[in-house]
């Protein structure tokens, strides 16, 4: 997809700290972004010509805005803390891993392992994401506007994941305490992984993901819940069929 | 790791440019590969000329004297265009045949790289840049090609050891991944007929196609094949005089980005190697699925 544009007027109002790839090196962005200290002044950042490149804004712990122009190569914004970071095209395997706090949109897609192990914070994937979204979650809360590939949430332990199209093989597979919410169809289940009622406490989680992720035009109501048998969690000789 | 990429191209106003394009695709992605790089060029077609790429250790002693020896040999007209440690051998379609029987008597130490009536493969030890300044691929004209950089897991660093692997007329193959089942498939195709140079689990992939098409199958039911009867990771471009294909195991773990426009179909490991094809912003950008077989042909 095409990069937004920003136009001049815009980026004089908002007083974004512009940084340039084609200019400068990643790692002088990446330890601009690590220097920041609490209560600075460059709360917006703009990062333009990313052109594929990986580790775009990992590690960053200040709950700042990046907007990056352009599609992005492996592992953007992993192991991010507070701060606010929008893509304006595609992401790489890996967006968001080990994601702590604060939020990633993706406008376009992402690649493999979205989201993995990420422990807080609110990834939105406003096209599809590939195989693996949401691997070993352990608390963050992942919303995708399209379909999600195979083995997704493959051994989450808590977090929410919500899908408003399709998902693929193996969804949930050896899932411990992750939610599941999946308005389209869902290939296949993994091992342990089951339908479950919507209860009304699950209505009202969902309706604030969706509000949140900024979704319009979609019911709670539409979706279905997905999560762990319990079965799996401590070795028992009946299930060793189901390993 | 290894870095892979492909381009098809649909408009012909851009096939004195699909060496420089593809060169600078696969130079994009240097850090997935060190080892060696490769790349084969597909030109046009005319019907009556054959090619065959050869690399010889010894390109001085070797390539000596081999036009007027080997048209002496088959008794036909032979011309050789010598690039560093390759040459191409052009002659008659129908003296192919016995022009590749008596390479190997003529000059024992040369290695055919690929033959056919369009490709033309070029690969070698080093980094990808090195390799496409080496054999001149910038100022290459062609209609599609593939290319790969290597870093090796399965087999040695050696030219022989690089992709792309060709193992039937204007047929070849570049591959990201390794397979676990490569010995039994040799051992099966060499019961079938195929030989082989290396010890290499990617020459077994593109043996297979090329044992599959030689067959009866089109490209995309060899490639659907891979799916059942190779085992490991896969994500493979293959080359056809007329095709450019692709497939990826059902696990795919091995990256894949493709892109398409009105002007050319393109593949990369990642987007980095698409990002300075023409109309790279507003072309479609997808993720291909696993195991699934997508080719495109003239």
């Amino acid at each position: 997809m095409p990069a937004t544009p920003i136009s001049k007027a815009e980026r004089e109002q908002g007083h974004a700290t512009v940084f340039d790839l084609s200019q400068h090196s990643l790692r002088e962005l990446n330890q601009a972004l690590h220097k920041l200290t609490p209560g600075s002044n460059e709360t917006a950042w703009e990062v333009l010509n990313p052109k594929g490149s990986h580790s775009v804004a990992v590690g960053v712990d200040q709950p700042v805005s990046i907007d990056v122009r352009g599609s992005v190569g492996y592992y953007c914004a992993g192991m991010n803390d507070g701060a606010a970071i929008t893509v304006h095209g595609s992401a790489g395997p890996g967006v968001g891993e080990n994601m702590m706090s604060g939020s990633i949109v993706i406008k376009g897609d992402a690649s493999q392992y979205a989201g993995a192990t990420g422990r807080g914070g609110l990834l939105v994937i406003e096209g599809n994401a590939s195989s693996r979204c949401g691997i070993s979650m352990k608390g963050i809360d992942i919303v995708v506007h399209g379909n999600i590939g195979h083995m997704s949430a493959f051994m989450a332990q808590s977090g929410n994941l919500v899908v408003l199209g399709d998902a693929g093989d193996a969804l949930g597979d050896s899932i411990y305490e992750a939610r599941l919410f999946v308005r389209g169809k869902v290939e296949s289940l993994g091992a342990d992984c089951i339908a479950k009622e919507m209860r009304p406490e699950h209505i009202e989680l969902l309706q604030g993901l969706l509000d949140k992720a900024g979704v319009t035009g979609v019911k709670a109501s539409e979706f279905k819940r997905y999560g762990s048998a319990r079965k799996l969690y401590n070795f028992n000789i009946d299930n060793a069929d189901a390993y | 790791m290894c870095g892979i990429v492909g381009l098809f191209l649909k408009d012909k106003a851009l096939e004195p440019k699909l060496g420089a394009m593809l060169s600078e695709m696969l130079v994009s992605l240097s850090d997935r590969g060190p080892d060696s790089a490769g790349i084969a060029i597909y030109g046009a077609a005319t019907g009556n000329e054959a090619k065959i790429t050869v690399q010889s250790p010894t390109p001085d002693r070797d390539f000596r004297g081999l036009d007027a020896d080997l048209a002496k040999a088959i008794g036909a007209p032979v011309s050789v265009a010598v690039k560093s440690t390759h040459a191409v051998i052009r002659t008659t379609p129908d003296k192919f045949d016995a022009a590749r029987e008596v390479l190997q008597t003529l000059r024992p130490d040369i290695r055919i790289m690929g033959a056919g009536e369009a490709v033309e493969i070029y690969k070698e030890v080093g980094l990808p840049e090195a390799v496409v300044e080496r054999f001149g691929v910038r100022a290459m004209t062609g209609t599609h090609g593939i290319g790969h950089t290597r870093m090796a897991t399965e087999s040695a660093v050696t030219t022989m050891g690089a992709h792309p692997f060709s193992t039937g007329a204007d047929q070849c193959l570049v591959h990201n991944g390794s397979l676990s089942n490569h010995n039994n498939v040799r051992r099966e195709l060499i019961r079938d007929g195929m030989t082989f140079e290396t010890e290499n689990d990617t020459e077994v992939a593109a043996a297979y196609l090329s044992n599959r098409m030689a067959h009866g199958k089109n490209l995309g039911e060899a490639l659907e094949g891979t799916l059942s009867d190779l085992d490991g990771f896969f994500t493979f471009v293959v080359g056809t005089k007329n095709g450019f294909g692709v497939v990826r195991d059902p696990i795919a773990c091995k990256p894949a980005v493709m892109a398409e426009t009105d002007q050319y179909v393109a593949f990369g490991s990642e987007y980095r190697a698409l990002t300075k094809l023409p109309g790279i912003d507003n072309a479609r950008v997808w993720e291909p699925e696993p195991a699934t077989v997508y080719f495109w042909e003239h």
